[in-house]
């Protein structure tokens, strides 16, 4: 950076001070390194004591994870005995491996379901409790009631609910009408939708918050306006609520994709993958790798399958944040 | 004032950032159990495994009355129980992260590679001086025995062979005779469809399938059927032999209860645990499993003992065999000799002296009838068959396992021609052969030759790795 295209330095007391921090200053503007003794007068040391518990929390429960797996995925290692560098071994044989196309097919058809299902619902329901004239305190209590209830007691609950007998709970009540009963868990074609239906109902309460809050937001005189205009309820949220959420709409779609990509709880949960490996989604893959072998895991396989999802998921993201850019803004 | 207050946020800061450092690196030593430091004031203190997660009080309460009954025969040793289940996806972690207890449990199939791993302690010395060390059955130590034929796991707690155990009630519900269990595969089949008919929801029979035991269960199939899934040479190499008869047989069997007799009931995604549970709330009524099952399914499940029947495994084809296993107890390799020398006093105290001593026996079985908790389960024996018999003798008046309704099953239990657990990269064939049983279960047009072909090229290459 240079001298002219600096900014000029933030208000503060070493600035209001004379003497010293006027040579500091004229040492910043031309570029000469401040001193030890300068930075620690400006403040540059209590700063750094306030940010060593971040710095230290976040490199060893954090970075320091990410750099070991980054090694690992380079390693054949069992955690045992001493690692031996394999190069792009693991990588080749995740990459052979016949069961991670079908864990990345089952990944996306998640994803695809839990799109199609799980990112409208939250948006019609917010938009439906705000039309809302009373109780509305207690549409969003019920909402976000799947939220506060532990997951693997929500699985628990909904695995009963799924029992695919004629006296299961869902097949009584579907019983009731002339339909089913259904397989739900118990069939490969009927699983992974079983799945994303349970995912939907858990995590639908957290966007439809959100939205409610970015509801908050839209100014109340462009519906009047467009009410004026003679505008229904559907042209309201046509032309006036939907362009005004954009920008969150675009943030939590990214949020899901991310979210499904790395789905592991429910088919861990539900069915372990099944039938059939049915269920087996991406994160699931990585899991058996690590884990399966009572005898000591393949984490170099597991670290490489990791990194490569993340690349994945990175390079989606700055994809689709280019893209959006221009229309994220309203 | 300002400075003071900056010099008070300034400490607190600078205490949290220490005492942050401070916590990582205590809980990143492991001090607590992995170096091995095992003395507290002259106590050692042993964590040793109780009972399966979930267990009913009385169970509970009959451990804790072994647990005091050994401390006070052993003042110096403090004994820590700690709830156990070995899972193949939990065990791996749990040995590299040191948060097993110093006494674990492990199948006979894991025990030599451990061994090769480094992961056990040598055993051999403190296991020497156990009185009935040379008595026992030379097989069955073999299996925790190292390549230097030192003792790195010792057999405990039991050696079974699979058996079939069925629900007498559902039996008698479906006009089945509870006394005369099915004997062959066709009869248990016949007897399947009876139940399930018979009884809306109820599965007549069911296999696991998930967690590695859709493998397990499919290899017992196997071996009961003459087949073999895996055939090892001299020179240590081995080859997969999953497209043997006895598979195709034992899943052509299933697809046809599936298919055409709808038998199964409607889940099929079961394993060890939640098998045991749909058996006990009798949604289940014929399975396939260890014939020591009915301890867990008293201890975990509170199965209503008047319900239970165990009949030995049908036998078919040339050659046909049962399923034998079992559990050893072991140390993690990096455990002191004072550590050592608790353990086995407890190995010596809770697994074995029982079966080898007659005081022992009938102490043993006294604290376990007095909280209600099952004695004379059938297991196989450790040492010899006369050495069990006469086990049973000493202890015939507190047995209160519904023997009378094993029969079928201890009639035939030292004649029954035993098959070890294949020998090579067992439960990685196991996990892939999940899938196979699965689809069988789930899949109408699951072409059980190609399944077999393909389960059988991905064991192969798993075994080539070596």
């Amino acid at each position: 950076m240079t001298a002219t295209t600096s900014p000029p330095p933030p208000p503060g007391p070493a600035h209001a001070r004379p003497g010293g921090t006027g040579s500091a200053h004229r040492a910043a503007r031309s570029g000469r390194p401040r001193s030890l003794a300068t930075w620690v007068r400006g403040g540059g040391l209590s700063t750094l004591v306030f940010l060593l518990p971040l710095i230290v929390i976040f490199g060893l429960f954090s970075w320091f994870p990410i750099v070991r797996a980054v090694i690992m995925s380079f390693q054949e290692t069992n955690l045992v005995t001493a690692p031996t560098f394999v190069g792009l071994d693991n990588f080749r044989q995740v990459l052979n491996d016949p069961i991670l196309w079908k864990a990345v097919r089952n990944t996306m058809y998640f994803a695809f379901l839990a799109l199609l299902f799980g990112y409208p619902i939250p948006l019609v329901a917010a938009v439906l409790m705000r039309e809302v004239r009373r109780a509305k305190g207690l549409y969003s209590a019920l909402a976000y009631l799947p939220v506060v209830v532990p997951p693997v007691v929500a699985v628990l609950l909904w695995k009963f609910f799924y029992n695919a007998s004629p006296t299961g709970v869902f097949n009584t009540m579907l019983g009731w009408v002339g339909l089913g009963p259904y397989p739900w868990l118990q069939d490969a074609s009927w699983a992974m939708p079983s799945l994303v239906l349970a995912a939907t109902w858990a995590g639908a309460g957290g966007t439809i918050i959100i939205y409610l809050a970015a509801l908050t937001s839209v100014p109340p005189e462009l519906y009047d306006a467009s009410e004026v205009d003679g505008a229904g309820l559907w042209r309201k949220i046509w032309h006036v609520t939907l362009p005004q959420l954009r920008g969150v709409l675009f943030i939590t779609l990214i949020l899901q994709v991310i979210g499904t990509a790395q789905v592991f709880l429910e088919p861990y949960l539900f069915t372990g993958g099944g039938p059939n490996n049915a269920t087996v989604t991406v994160l699931l893959l990585i899991y058996r790798y690590a884990f399966q072998n009572s005898l000591g895991g393949d984490y170099g396989a597991a670290t490489a399958l990791s990194l490569m999802l993340a690349a994945v998921l990175a390079v989606f993201s700055i994809l689709y944040f280019r893209l959006t850019r221009s229309w994220s803004t309203s | 004032m300002r400075s003071t207050r900056q010099a008070i946020a300034l400490t607190l800061a600078g205490a949290l950032a220490v005492s942050t450092l401070a916590a990582c690196s205590s809980s990143g030593s492991g001090d607590d159990d992995g170096d091995g430091g095992s003395t507290d004031g002259g106590k050692v203190t042993l964590k040793v495994v109780s009972l399966l997660p979930g267990s009913e009080q009385e169970a509970i309460d009959a451990f804790n009355a072994q647990v005091e009954e050994f401390e006070t025969a052993n003042p110096d040793i403090d004994i820590e129980p700690e709830e156990y289940e070995w899972k193949a996806t939990t065990f791996a972690a749990q040995l590299a992260g040191n948060t097993l207890p110093d006494v674990f449990e492990i199948p006979f199939t894991d025990a030599k590679t451990l061994v090769e791993n480094g992961q056990l302690a040598d055993l051999d010395a403190q296991f020497r001086e156990l009185p009935y060390a040379d008595k026992f059955n030379p097989a069955i130590i073999e299996a925790g025995t190292g390549p230097d034929g030192h003792v790195y796991a010792i057999p405990a707690k039991n050696v079974y062979g699979v058996g079939l155990h069925y629900n007498r009630d559902l039996f008698e519900a479906a006009g089945l005779d509870p006394d005369d269990p099915p004997t062959t595969w066709d009869e248990v089949r016949e007897d399947a469809k009876t139940i399930s008919d018979a009884n809306e929801g109820v599965a007549g029979y069911m296999q696991m399938s998930q967690n590695n035991t859709g493998g397990w269960q499919l290899t017992v199939n196997t071996f009961a059927r003459g087949g073999r899934t895996q055939e090892v040479a001299d020179d240590g190499s081995a080859t997969s032999t999953l497209s043997n008869e006895g598979t195709k047989d034992a899943l052509e069997w299933l697809q046809a209860m599936r298919w055409e007799d709808n038998s199964l009931g409607s889940n099929f995604l079961l394993d060890w645990g939640t098998i045991n549970q749909a058996f006990a709330a009798g949604q289940v009524a014929m399975y396939t499993s260890g014939s020591d099952v009915y301890t867990a399914l008293v201890q975990t499940n509170a199965i209503d003992p008047e319900m239970y029947g165990l009949a030995a495994l049908p036998l078919e084809g040339d050659d046909a065999g049962v399923l034998t296993g079992g559990t050893l107890a072991a140390m993690p390799a990096d455990v002191d000799d004072a550590k050592k020398e608790a353990a086995m006093k407890w190995i010596d105290f809770f697994y074995l002296g029982k079966l080898v001593d007659e005081d022992r026996a009938v102490a043993d079985a006294e604290t376990l009838v007095a909280n209600d908790q099952p004695v004379g389960t059938p297991v196989l024996p450790m040492f010899s068959q006369e050495q069990y018999e006469q086990n049973q003798e000493w202890i015939a008046d507190q047995i209160n396992v519904p023997l009378d309704q094993m029969t079928s099953y201890t009639d035939t239990m030292f004649d029954l021609p035993l098959v070890g657990e294949p020998s090579q990269k067992t439960q990685e064939i196991y996990a892939l052969l999940d899938p196979v049983v699965q689809a069988v279960l789930t899949d109408e047009n699951a072409d059980i030759d190609a399944l077999l072909e393909d389960a059988d090229a991905q064991a192969q290459a798993l075994l080539d790795q070596g």
